[in-house]
């Protein structure tokens, strides 16, 4: 299920991190603490490890197919793309192209791309490249997971060197749209061969065996030298938690990705091994359709959102591993974030009010399935002891797991789900809560919020910008069917020896990027 | 007694074409459609249409499974609907994975089961006889993901000495592959161990409490040498097919051990394919696994004819 990727950036301070800066604080002041620089210059060599989850023997290795965490970490092990994110502030930087400037209507867009650069087999990487790339991934046939992203481009041309784009409709965004992880730019865009993955990367694709390893070595000629450290890089992909974390705890792995909330307090007392709490941009929710009876009715949409305990989901679900939701699907991690909006919490007595109001009586049918989320069922156990005190009964049917995305999310009216992060808020808006979007799994109809989103697309000033993105936020706050109660955070854990890893607001596993930021401190 | 054999031959024929049968049948009455799950929610009609047609889905069932059929008979399994490459090659693979696994298992728990049931027999009643007994029911009593996670905490995180993740991939000497799958070696050994000893107990005392063995005895043979030549044989037939049976479950069985040991098994890619509804690849998988469990079967009642005297020699 395309949209059920990893195609989601995520905040950043990791936990450890930032204990260890608040520390250096402390020493600093004491004259004990040695210059950060000094420990932080990265040392080359080594063999990475990485036990992954989120492999298949169904996998390919045409990057228009990528989903799951471990292709979409071996994409940036081979790939680059034109633009890359800031992994702070998640804006654009440059890539493969070195600077990009737009026309006034945001809707032609030039791009300079860097002349140093050369393809794992020696070629040189030129604008004919990143032409085909991207159009084998916007042609209107192509079977790629970015032609939903791409699909306002017109024309893709090389003009004198440049790469220009040409949009349908305006998009103040489109530099960002390019760094989807399924943009990894081939040689000959992959014409030849899609699953050929000679990029420019900073390793060489040494072996695949699909759902079991994926080996890289270093590529020597690497045109950015700020980057992949290691000499060679080993993906194992492992399926089963307790299988990830023991070999993590006794070394055979370095870095092990999707820790259950549960076991990061077990595993942090372990020797040897760092846990690591991204802030992202998925979140855990619930989905009434608005458009089908009885969640067609606002007053009983904003009873069931005032019956959730949030904080006790947090605490319970996520262990304490993620922070709010606000009932609309954008959270700090996102660029021109909404500031000021009030956070809704439980409130049982307001919560019967507005059940009252809206006349319906007997119980509601939530379906649930741990293929949800993990601890979706719990989740709406407890959803269901909270609505019970503000007199509403919920009836949890628990759906199998095998099937869930095609035969009840999308399909019910009332279920479980989950979202990983989209680059922006425009692409997040457009997806689920447009009226024509194609995955609007809340049934969100509202011509006010489609007008707004077009006009915030083609907007250039910022702060106008800014101020719609408000206005849309609160309007799905208050009006849609979409009840988000917590943003999860990426829980990974490492061996100590590993350093370098960098919070990426982007997206989980540093952004997909781990295997090119950490290095061994031996 | 030639008879005998072909005819078994000639039924195990019979028998894989029928599970050929139902594979395909029970896949096709299957809930679930792959250009529907492949499509998520951007499934149109037409597209789906599309895809069904690509695939072939529109022609009529008799076809498609003679199709499919006649494709098995020359080694062509087709190609997965989830990644366009030919099936024969990956299963090729991963079937030799789950052979190489079976084996080691087998080459091991085989002979020790066998011998801790003659063990058995000859202690029979002591304390060697009740350890023996002890040991083997808890270890089939508990799950196998149980004994897999307890040799995982004991032997990988607490004293590191065994290879983990089980992983084997290309470019590994078979000695290299041998070390990286001690683990789940010793895992399915657990396992399958009590069966095999209980029954060659159980034959051998059978065969013991007959007339012939009290003769043997009275006539001054030793307990070990009439157990050993005169008993042994005798029990032979049980004994081969209960381990069959164990050899079937070691090839078929143990996805559970592949998941936990990370172990690029056959067992793995059946579930990763229904997962996603790559119908030719579980077709593939079925009939692999119903044709390993069928010759198995096939090559214990063969021996068994051969080592019954009465069946050898026929009146």
């Amino acid at each position: 299920m395309q949209h059920k990727t990893i195609s989601g950036p995520a905040t950043s301070r990791r936990t450890f991190l930032g204990a260890a800066i608040g520390a250096g604080f402390v020493l600093g002041s004491s004259g004990l603490w040695s210059p950060a620089a000094a420990q932080d210059t990265p040392k080359r060599g080594g063999v990475l490890r990485l036990g992954l989850d989120g492999g298949q023997t169904t996998d390919v290795l045409d990057p228009g197919t990528y989903s799951g965490s471990v292709l979409f970490t071996a994409a940036f092990c081979w790939g680059d793309r034109l633009v890359t994110t800031d992994p702070a502030t998640g804006e654009a930087l440059p890539s493969l192209a070195e600077s990009w400037t737009t026309s006034a209507d945001a809707k032609v867009w030039t791009f300079r791309l860097r002349k140093d650069v050369r393809f794992h087999d020696g070629s040189a990487f030129t604008v004919a490249d990143a032409v085909q790339t991207l159009k084998r991934h916007s042609d209107a046939n192509s079977k790629s997971a970015a032609l939903g992203l791409l699909s306002d481009i017109e024309r893709i041309e090389d003009q004198g060197g440049d790469l220009v784009i040409t949009l349908s409709n305006a998009s103040a965004d489109l530099p960002l749209l390019l760094t989807d992880y399924h943009l990894q730019i081939q040689k000959n865009g992959g014409l030849d061969d899609p699953a050929d993955v000679t990029g420019t990367g900073p390793y060489k694709l040494e072996s695949y065996e699909p759902g079991v390893r994926i080996a890289f070595s270093r590529n020597e000629h690497d045109w950015n030298p700020d980057r992949g450290y290691v000499d060679s890089v080993e993906i194992l992909v492992m399926n089963d938690s307790t299988a990830r974390i023991a070999a993590l705890s006794s070394g055979k792995v370095h870095f092990i990705n999707s820790l259950d909330p549960k076991t990061m307090g077990l595993l942090s007392r372990a020797p040897n091994v760092q846990t690591i709490s991204t802030k992202g941009k998925g979140f855990y929710s619930f989905l009434m359709h608005g458009d089908t009876a009885p969640f067609d009715n606002n007053d009983l949409r904003m009873a069931l959102k005032l019956a959730v305990d949030r904080q006790e989901m947090l605490d319970k679900i996520l262990g304490g591993y993620g922070t709010l939701g606000n009932d609309y699907p954008v959270n700090e991690a996102y660029a021109l974030a909404p500031t000021g909006i009030e956070q809704r919490v439980y409130d049982p007595d307001q919560a019967a009010f507005y059940y009252k109001k809206s006349g319906h009586s007997g119980p509601i049918v939530l379906r649930t399935s741990e293929a949800a989320f993990t601890g979706a069922v719990d989740a709406a156990v407890l959803f269901q002891a909270s609505a019970k005190r503000a007199g509403i009964t919920l009836e949890i049917r628990r759906e199998p797991d095998d099937g869930y995305w095609s035969n009840v999310w999308n399909v019910a009216p009332f279920c479980a789900s989950y979202w990983g992060g989209r680059p922006t808020q425009d692409l997040r808006y457009t997806t689920t809560q447009l009226s024509s979007g194609p995955w609007n799994d809340t049934r969100f109809k509202n011509a006010d919020f489609d007008r707004m989103l077009f006009e915030a697309r083609a907007e250039t000033d910022e702060d106008k910008r800014r101020a719609l993105y408000h206005d849309m936020a609160v309007l799905v706050r208050d009006t849609s069917g979409l009840i988000l109660p917590v943003f999860n955070n990426y829980l990974n854990a490492s061996s100590t020896k590993l350093k370098g890893w960098v919070d990426d607001i982007g997206n989980d596993l540093s952004n997909g990027q781990v295997a090119c930021r950490v290095w061994f401190d031996t | 007694m030639p008879a005998r054999i072909i005819g078994r031959l000639l039924l195990s024929f019979v028998l894989l074409w029928a599970s050929s049968v139902l594979i395909f049948g029970g896949i096709e009455v299957l809930p679930g459609d792959f250009a529907t799950t492949y499509l998520g929610q951007s499934a149109t009609p037409q597209a789906i249409a599309n895809i069904r047609l690509e695939l072939g889905l529109d022609r009529p069932v008799v076809t498609r499974y003679l199709g499919w059929l006649a494709g098995i008979a020359q080694g062509d399994f087709g190609r997965s609907w989830a990644s366009g490459q030919p099936i024969a090659e990956q299963l090729g693979h991963r079937l030799g994975n789950s052979l190489l696994l079976a084996a080691a298992a087998a080459v091991i728990a085989v002979p020790l089961a066998v011998g801790l049931g003659i063990v058995a027999v000859i202690f029979r009643d002591r304390l060697i006889d009740r350890l023996i007994n002890i040991l083997s029911l808890a270890a089939v009593s508990l799950p196998e993901f149980f004994i897999a996670y307890l040799l995982i905490l004991v032997l990988v995180v607490q004293h590191p000495v065994a290879a983990f993740p089980a992983t084997i991939y290309g470019g590994m000497s078979l000695f290299e592959k041998l070390h990286t799958i001690a683990l789940p070696v010793a895992t399915l050994v657990l396992v399958c161990i009590a069966h095999m000893m209980r029954m060659t107990r159980a034959a051998l005392l059978n065969v013991l409490s007959t007339p012939y063995m009290e003769t043997a005895t009275l006539k001054g043979l030793s307990r070990l040498r009439a157990i050993f030549v005169h008993a042994t044989p005798n029990a032979l037939a049980p004994i081969i097919n209960v381990v069959a049976l164990n050899l079937a479950y070691l090839v078929v069985g143990v996805v559970v051990v592949e998941v936990v040991f990370v172990y690029p098994g056959m067992g793995q890619y059946m579930v990763d394919a229904v997962t996603v509804r790559d119908l030719p690849v579980v077709q593939a998988c079925g009939l692999v696994f119903a044709a390993i469990y069928i010759a198995l079967n096939m090559i214990a009642d063969v021996l068994s004819i051969l080592v019954n005297p009465r069946l050898r020699h026929p009146r």
